[in-house]
């Protein structure tokens, strides 16, 4: 590795071009894999033995599952029942994402903005249609709060729609930049190990305090995602 | 020659600005002091409501930083585009 930059490079392990348009199979792809088929796998043999006092696997499944019910009760209320396989998914996939991430030699795919920012703008979308479905033409009233007299309109309509299409900016920026940050201050510490020869085990210890205090925000940021994704749904499909 | 010193110049640029770009992570600092500052005197006055609180602490926590870190990603780019 030649500078901290590049262990963000997406390399592909099987090419494969389709008329002009790149699908390769990279090591993007690779960990995204890998972090389904661990989710997958662990809910499903730690669910198999549906037993009423539950072992160690089973109440951690539980525990997710309770952990993610609770973040929509809290935010969005009793009818957010019909989001959570959405919002599971997508606190799995990002807790994943950056969790492995911390095992040295992976590759996070949670640092590219392509796949946080499908995330997010996949969220923004859903949020439109869910509001004009749940409230016809009288969504666009969220661009106006309740209350502003109208004479002020020309002035608070453009910032609430800037502010409303911020939103998956801002949580895409969050994360990405949070996970970029992590790695690129281990690799440059890393590279200190190496120049200070003979005291390199000072910066060693400090890599194994950032190494857990990288999972901690790993952990803090896939719930912050999870959390701000249940507020804007909130917003969109109940009263403001 | 003339291109040169224009590409140094403009270097040196980058570098201030890239340094304007530190100096603004302060607010963010002083923001996330505050919320830790509010979340250790809530729970000095009140340890009752400590799992109430801690969310928000993390939260706010989290969601402050992010401000710091949008100063760091406009860093990169002039630095490295």
């Amino acid at each position: 590795m030649e500078d901290p930059i590049e262990q963000f490079e997406v390399k592909p392990i099987w090419e494969l071009k389709v008329g002009g348009v790149d699908l390769s199979f990279t090591n993007s792809s690779l960990f995204m894999v890998v972090a389904v088929v661990t989710a997958l796998v662990f809910l499903y043999f730690a669910t198999r033995k549906r037993s009423v006092i539950p072992g160690t696997s089973q109440s951690f499944a539980e525990t997710l599952y309770n952990f993610v019910d609770g973040i929509l009760m809290e935010n969005v209320g009793p009818e957010g029942k019909k989001y959570f396989p959405f919002v599971f998914s997508v606190f799995l996939f990002v807790a994943l994402g950056n969790i492995i991430g911390c095992i040295p030699y992976t590759f996070t795919y949670t640092s590219h903005a392509s796949v946080v920012g499908g995330i997010a703008v996949f969220s923004l979308l859903m949020n439109i249609v869910l509001g004009i479905k749940k409230k016809g033409m009288g969504w666009l009233r969220t661009f106006l709060p309740h209350g502003t007299p109208v004479i002020a309109a020309p002035i608070i309509v453009p910032i609430e729609i800037i502010s409303f299409l911020s939103k998956p900016f801002s949580l895409t920026v969050r994360l990405v930049a949070n996970m970029m940050v992590g790695h690129i201050m281990l690799k440059v510490i890393a590279g200190f190990v190496v120049s200070l020869k003979a005291f390199g085990f000072v910066p060693l210890a400090f890599i194994c305090i950032l190494v857990l205090f990288e999972a901690g925000i790993a952990f803090l940021q896939a719930y912050i995602f999870t959390v701000l994704t249940c507020i804007y749904l909130n917003e969109a499909i109940h009263e403001h | 020659m003339d291109a040169e010193i224009y590409k140094s110049i403009a270097q040196v640029g980058k570098y201030i600005g890239v340094g304007m770009c530190a100096l603004s992570m302060l607010g963010a600092a002083l923001g996330v002091a505050r919320i830790w500052v509010a979340i250790i005197e809530t729970i000095g006055r009140n340890p009752s409501v400590k799992s109430d609180v801690s969310i928000y602490g993390w939260v706010g926590f989290a969601v402050t930083e992010a401000i710091a870190l949008y100063a760091m990603v406009l860093a990169l780019l002039t630095l490295f585009n």
